[in-house]
């Protein structure tokens, strides 16, 4: 084995790999933010009453549970194009398809953390005279966020992890560079255990922060 | 200040409250007893809207609970109510507990609502605990934050579900107590309990509550010492 495999070699890619670094991390935070804000809305209209807006809510939920996102990613960037006529660029396709997918079980997360919350809470709240949003704002979302945070970190590093599928709609981030490089230069060993231990230090550090966050929180 | 007129609660076909008729007047200390499943904390419920009302009138303060122009916040403003399960919010220590609705609901500045908190805080003796979080407190400091919250927004009237049923029989006392020193100041107050001695005691008037419908009502002395109906000597004879 030993000089069969020219480990030494990764240091000359790691530009190529540290702009697929970028642009990982570039996809996953833009995308992730995106998704929590739908979350957030498709989540409260899962508990909404109004019936329109937990149809909605429910429909978008379903169908991107129900497909994987290798295909949501195909069919945005090469089918949808072909329906509106209008061409996405591939890194935009690509934060679209993580925050529409991230933004889908971000909803079940929120829709979970908030009904978890006694509704003896609920009843407090509105006792006292506050408003249901006053409510909502003052007791049950600070509550609810801090269950959050677990599910919702597990559902980030799903996501981080899913931008490598953004390749084949040529996103140039970490697995497309790897790609390149490994069918340019047959390193295939080396070039792909570089790109793992990528994808493992930024989830590694994203759980790290998470669980300090976690304690953090955590005081009373 | 309560005027409740044939109150009707159905939950889906299940007919709960049988048409209720009430009057409490101000500064009256009422307390409802009876047994489990009888309907006392639906009938609470229905007093601050908790639950909406099926039949019949509830006028609270003037206000008139059906009616769909009367704002129910603004209902709930004069109405504290206080749980069997405390319901403090966790996330927030006691003070900011208290603070809470003063501050939003009635728009009054932080430092003043700060300052009724501690006076508040004081009257229930918990001076000292004003920065702990709920977790931190036993049962029985538990409940009297609650009492101090609801009190925080000045109600003209106060409403408690078995206040002390979640509480260990030495916490107790202490709960009474702070209830007792609220009567004699003069709140109006409806109680939900099964202590027959603070029933006793304190209150103006009991009402005997079975199967939806008010089936006794009179001075304690009487409700206890000479009750009038079958079901209500039933229900004393297994609680005292
Ligand atoms: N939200 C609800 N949905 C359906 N049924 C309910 C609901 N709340 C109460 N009930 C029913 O209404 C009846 C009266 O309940 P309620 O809680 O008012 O009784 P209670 O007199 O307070 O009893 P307890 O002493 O056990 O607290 C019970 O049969 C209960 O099952
Ligand atoms: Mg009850």
């Amino acid at each position: 084995m030993e000089g069969k495999f020219n480990w030494a070699s990764i240091i000359d890619f790691l530009p190529e790999l540290g702009t697929g670094l970028y642009y990982t991390l570039l996809i996953s935070i833009v995308g992730l933010l995106i998704g929590f804000v739908l979350g957030a809305i498709f989540g409260l209209g899962r508990i909404s009453r109004n019936k329109l807006f937990f149809g909605i809510s429910s429909i978008y939920i379903e169908v991107i549970r129900g497909t994987p996102v290798l295909v949501q990613a195909i069919w945005i960037f090469f089918a949808l194009p072909l329906i509106t006529g209008y061409n996405m660029e591939s890194i935009t396709a690509g934060i679209v398809v993580i925050a529409i997918n991230s933004g889908a079980y971000i909803a079940e997360v929120v829709r979970g953390s908030v009904q978890s919350i006694d509704k003896g809470q609920v009843e407090a709240g509105r006792s006292l005279g506050l408003t249901h949003n006053q409510t909502m704002r003052y007791i049950i979302w600070p509550q609810a966020f801090k269950r959050m945070i677990p599910p919702l970190g597990n559902q980030f590093i799903i996501s981080i992890k899913d931008t490598s599928l953004l390749s084949v709609i040529l996103v140039p981030e970490l697995m497309f560079q790897g790609r390149l490089i490994a069918s340019n230069y047959f390193n295939a060993v080396e070039i792909y255990t570089a790109v793992a231990v990528f994808y493992l230090a930024i989830t590694l550090t994203l759980s790290f922060v998470l669980r300090y966050i976690e304690r953090r929180l955590d005081v009373q | 200040m309560i005027t409740v007129n044939d109150l009707n609660k159905q939950f889906g076909d299940n007919e709960v409250l049988k048409g209720i008729n009430c009057e409490i007047k101000p500064s009256e200390v009422v307390c409802v007893i009876g047994p489990s499943g009888s309907g006392k904390s639906t009938f609470l419920r229905c007093l601050n809207m908790l639950e909406t009302i099926t039949r019949g009138e509830v006028i609270v303060d003037g206000f008139n609970l059906n009616d769909s122009k009367t704002d129910i916040n603004m209902v709930r403003t004069e109405v504290g109510m206080v749980f069997q399960q405390f319901n403090l919010f966790p996330h927030k220590r006691v003070i900011e507990n208290i603070m809470l609705a003063p501050e939003k609901v009635r728009k009054i500045s932080r430092s003043d609502a700060r300052e009724r908190a501690i006076k508040l805080l004081e009257k229930v003796g918990l001076a000292e605990k004003e920065n702990q979080y709920p977790s931190q407190l036993s049962g029985g400091q538990q409940q009297r934050v609650a009492i101090a919250r609801a009190l925080a927004m000045e109600p003209k009237l106060m409403l408690f579900d078995e206040p002390t049923s979640a509480l260990d029989p030495e916490l107790v006392g202490e709960v009474l107590e702070v209830m007792k020193q609220l009567a004699l100041e003069g709140m109006t107050m409806v109680v939900v309990t099964h202590e027959m001695g603070f029933a006793r005691e304190v209150a103006d008037r009991v009402l005997f509550m079975d199967e939806g419908i008010i089936m006794e009502e009179g001075d304690p002395e009487q409700i206890f010492s000479n009750p009038k109906s079958e079901r209500t000597k039933e229900f004393l004879n297994k609680v005292l």
